[in-house]
């Protein structure tokens, strides 16, 4: 055997291969945990099937001291508990890894790599001796290879321990049973091996002013600030944690405190379509409202989404993108749908768009979403996605500033429409493109005809052209005038750089460690991360201004690169897509790969010279 | 089209409600439907009806989807907030309305395309949820705008206009909404304006989902021979013996008397009398014996076996007085969730630093 025993020392990255439906997601949460509380930077990515129990799951957790969180695909360490996926997993061990099995049972030969080390620990048998019930000696194995993995990779046993008091702190046994299992664990890897491993962590302190969050929670809780008060819905992965979250803080959060009941109305709707009407009433009435889904609930919802742009309703829609077309592969991640969400339903329409980054964004920009979708009166989608919306990220701590009031728009009050002579529905006053509404039930003078079909500025039904036109004109104007109050792009440069980044959401982190790869080899580049659609002129001047843009997004055919072209008029054959689209989160690798083969097959002759140079252990020339 | 805007010249003599309006305040625009259309009798009554009950205009929400039913919001009360959605959406727009502000009056408009094809689901969830709203259903077994197709309530062995005749078994949405579990299910006839106008009224006074299935010929592609929702067959067929009587209740606090009495011109016979959540009762008159209009499996095997004879029953068929709502289901508070100060809603910077303690 092979042992490239170099220290990695709070920078390395595991998996742990197991079945679903046996318990093993809270064994590894208390892992991440564990870390965290170490004050080590981790990520965990859960990697699911569309299935309750039986097939296979794997969760892989990264450790980074620099706080590099994007996923790796590189393994030092594999902890194969399933033997279904045996062989794919001893696969995806990097040279000089490590893999982690159950040895109560014999391993096929076949399934032998001399370039990683086996770690046998007989789990099944530990648990089957010290565990009575069947259940809980399935359950205690995951506490059990939790307890083998401190060993392994110097986690401390006190914060660990803590950690599980915490959690079991009302059910002793419990708690005593957990505490056997890890230590049953820990104690035989340590008599079997040379414990830590040459990858190990240290205690730092680079997690104090974060939190460990996913991104549905996140955004759960900044509707709960927004001050939405309806939320409709149709269940679907990975959005529904969304509205689990919503439910569960709406119990602590939202009851009047003599009475008990809530000040929320939560409705399971009947499908997506029905979810979506029922979102526009409550705006429509002036509660703040929304809906959570994803791909093929805005597909369902196209309809409704049309009538609210042309009606004029608020509305905001939380997509938590998964892989399509169609049902595609509903537990893994993609960013599909973001030319559907920009023009979601027939006619001329354009969506405003928010696209968070990460669960911290999450939060802010749902809160966000509810003003802009009250100032601009129309449909808001928060595109975030399966990574992001169910994977536990670190992040800074949430920030609420008390003084924060809703942005309710432009709504007549009583006091208003009484001294008014006449109350028109779509008339632009300012200028800006937005027309002030009135709601339901305030005043006698505010009463209009909400309608999908063709209007006039007053509000009533036209088959007049010119009419017509009037107020598709205004619309697009609107749009103009939403578009410079959406969060900026943030541009970071790198002096002398020879190309450009282009990306939105979830690919950010990845992108921020590929661009400090690509700087360590010698090949600057700038990076602008896209926060909202529709673009703002500077987006366009971004990519006039690089000889090379590569634009960096999460499915098949570059649909933020069309969508740059369409509203850009930039050219589409210059924007080179970059990205995965297999489900899995991006890596840095998988950018700094392509933009590297990419710059080495057509390096332009300025650029050749410094490519090879600084290219590291990597050649990127011939 | 809407902007035909109707004259108002106003009677001096015309009576005035509790609010001082007359019928022409619950007016609307002038009607663009054929001349003789049943749908213009409803508008009508939802008139009469909402100016006996001496409804405020601007509380009431009055909602439709798409097609000739769906046009009559325009017609009545011009100072109510209006909303004409999409085709058979129109129950998740009014849910969504009523979760946000339970104190608007919302009546729906729909027509049996509209609900019982395209929007048979969401009709179907409205009943579930008991969401409270007076929902009309214009039924006339045929698709009006777009010429005369068969709806989902046409009767098998139907002739269209051009002939053809109808082969798929209809949907009865007063069967239908029996068996989902309505609370207030009603069959009335456009041309029967002294039974639907109290029917009406009872509607938007019932705490819950009120189902008023108005049979409405058209007069364009459904009012010939071979058609059983033409004003002949209805009238030939229509078996009023189900008369209902509604009569506010006496010490409810928001309810705003009504000026004109309602004047009955039925046969004295027996009369049973249920009383409505809020105190206002529904006098049946002339009902047949055992018939009881709060037992919903005896309603139902009657109406089956009229329905086998032929007739079709109208009147106030069947209501549960107790009926509990969506938000007496979902416990929500009382007042209207839209007018929530943001200050009770959002929990603050200290909750948050509390809340996040248990992401570490």
């Amino acid at each position: 055997m092979t042992t490239l025993a170099r220290q990695q020392v709070n920078d390395f990255a595991f998996k742990i291969a197991t079945v679903n439906g046996t318990g093993s997601s809270s064994a590894n949460d208390l892992i991440r945990k564990t870390i965290f509380r170490m004050g080590v930077p981790a990520s965990g990515k859960n990697i699911f099937p569309s299935n309750i129990q039986g097939l296979p799951t794997w969760y892989e957790i990264r450790v980074n001291g620099a706080g590099h969180t994007a996923r790796t695909p590189e393994f030092d360490l594999m902890i194969a508990m399933n033997p279904a996926t045996y062989a794919r997993d001893i696969a995806e061990v990097r040279p000089g890894g490590w893999l982690m099995h159950d040895s109560t049972w014999p391993r096929p030969d076949a399934l032998m790599r001399d370039d990683v080390n086996m770690l046998g620990v007989p789990l099944a048998r530990l648990c089957n001796e010290n565990f009575a019930g069947a259940r809980e000696r399935i359950l205690m194995k995951n506490i059990a290879y939790a307890g083998a993995l401190a060993a392994l990779l110097g986690i401390d046993m006190a914060v660990i321990e803590e950690l599980l008091s915490q959690t079991f702190s009302k059910k002793k046994a419990l708690l005593d049973s957990n505490f056997l299992a890890l230590r049953l664990g820990y104690d035989r890897a340590r008599e079997s091996f040379d414990c830590p491993l040459p990858m190990r962590l240290e205690k730092m302190d680079a997690t104090r002013d974060s939190i460990l969050i996913d991104g549905n929670t996140a955004a759960a809780l900044g509707c709960i600030y927004a001050g939405a008060t309806v939320a409709a819905w149709y269940p679907i992965t990975p959005s529904t944690s969304l509205l689990d979250a919503f439910q569960a803080f709406v119990l602590k959060l939202r009851r009047d405190p003599e009475t008990g009941r809530a000040r929320v109305a939560i409705i399971q709707a009947e499908d997506e379509l029905a979810a979506a009407g029922m979102v526009i009433g409550a705006n429509w009435v002036g509660a703040r409202a929304f809906t959570a889904t994803s791909g093929p609930g805005i597909s369902l919802m196209s309809e409704f989404i049309g009538l609210a742009y042309y009606a004029e309703v608020p509305a905001v829609f939380f997509d938590i993108q998964r892989t399509g077309p169609s049902t595609g592969m509903p537990t893994r991640t993609q960013q599909g749908d973001l030319l559907l969400c920009a023009y979601a339903s027939h006619g001329d329409t354009k969506h405003i768009l928010l696209f968070p980054a990460d669960p911290g964004e999450c939060f802010h920009f749902a809160v966000l979403a509810f003003d802009i979708a009250e100032r601009f009166q129309t449909p808001v989608f928060v595109l975030s996605d399966l990574d992001i919306g169910m994977n536990d990220w670190m992040v800074p701590r949430l920030q609420w500033d008390d003084a924060y009031r809703p942005d309710r728009g432009k709504v007549l009050r009583a006091e208003e429409l009484e001294h008014i002579t006449q109350f028109h529905r779509y008339v632009d006053v300012d200028g800006d493109g937005v027309a002030a509404r009135t709601l339901p039930g305030v005043h006698p003078k505010g009463a209009f005809f909400t309608r999908g079909s063709g209007h006039n500025r007053n509000g009533d039904y036209t088959e007049d052209a010119a009419e017509y036109s009037d107020v598709m004109h205004r619309l697009t104007k609107k749009l103009e005038t939403a578009a410079l109050s959406l969060p900026a792009p943030e541009v970071s440069t790198t002096p002398g750089a020879i190309a450009g980044i282009v990306s939105l959401g979830g690919c950010h982190r990845a992108i921020v460690e590929a661009v400090a790869l690509l700087g360590e080899r010698g090949i600057p580049v700038d990076y602008m991360r896209l926060r909202g659609f529709p673009f703002v002129p500077e987006v366009g001047a971004f990519l006039r201004e690089h000889r090379r843009i590569f634009v960096v997004e999460q499915n098949r055919d570059g649909q933020l690169a069309s969508l740059l072209s369409i509203e850009t008029g930039f050219c589409r054959d210059k924007l080179e897509h970059v990205g995965t689209f297999g489900g899995l989160p991006l890596s840095a690798g998988d950018v700094v790969e392509h933009i590297v083969a990419a710059l080495r097959g057509a390096a332009e002759p300025e650029h050749e010279a410094r490519l090879p140079q600084a290219a590291g252990d990597t050649p990127v020339t011939e | 089209m809407t902007y035909i805007t109707k004259p108002k010249v106003r009677h001096p003599s015309l009576p005035k409600n509790r609010l001082g309006l007359t019928t022409r305040d619950y007016e609307g625009a002038m009607s663009t439907l054929c001349a003789g259309c049943g749908h213009d009798s409803i508008t009508a009554a939802i008139i009469q009806a909402a100016f006996d009950l001496s409804i405020d205009p601007h509380r009431v929400a009055k909602m439709s989807g798409i097609g000739c039913s769906s046009k009559t919001p325009t017609y009545f009360m011009g100072q109510a907030h209006g909303f004409n959605s999409v085709h058979g959406r129109m129950p998740a727009i009014a849910t969504g309305a009523n979760a946000g502000n339970r104190e608007l009056i919302c009546i729906g408009v729909s027509g049996d395309g509209d609900s019982l094809s395209i929007g048979l689901g969401q009709l179907c969830h409205a009943i579930r949820r008991n969401v409270d709203m007076l929902y009309v259903i214009e039924n006339n077994g045929v698709y009006g705008l777009t010429k005369g197709q068969f709806s989902a309530s046409a009767d098998v062995g139907t002739k269209s206009k051009r002939g053809v005749e109808n082969v798929s078994p209809p949907i009865d949405p007063v069967f239908l909404a029996l068996t989902l579990g309505a609370t207030f299910v009603a069959r009335s006839f456009s041309g029967d304006k002294a039974q639907l106008v109290p029917i009406l009224k009872a509607g938007i006074q019932h705490r819950g989902f009120a189902l008023v299935d108005v049979i409405s010929p058209c007069v364009a592609f459904n009012d010939h021979e071979g058609s059983t929702k033409s004003y002949m067959y209805t009238r030939e067929h229509a078996l009023p013996l189900l008369e209902a009587d509604f009569v506010p209740a006496p010490v409810a606090t928001d309810f705003v008397p009504i000026q004109r009495e309602i004047t009955t011109s039925y046969e004295p016979g027996s009369v049973n009398t249920v009383t409505l959540h809020d105190g206002s009762t529904v006098r049946f008159r002339k009902i047949p014996e055992n018939y009881d209009p709060t037992d919903r499996d005896s309603v139902y095997s009657y109406l089956r076996e009229r329905e086998h004879s032929g007739e079709v029953v109208t009147g106030l068929l069947y209501v549960d007085p107790a009926s509990a709502d969506m938000h007496a289901t979902m416990q929500t508070v009382e007042r209207p969730l839209s007018e929530i100060p943001f200050e009770e809603l959002c929990p603050g910077a200290k909750a948050l630093e509390e809340i996040q303690r248990g992401f570490v």
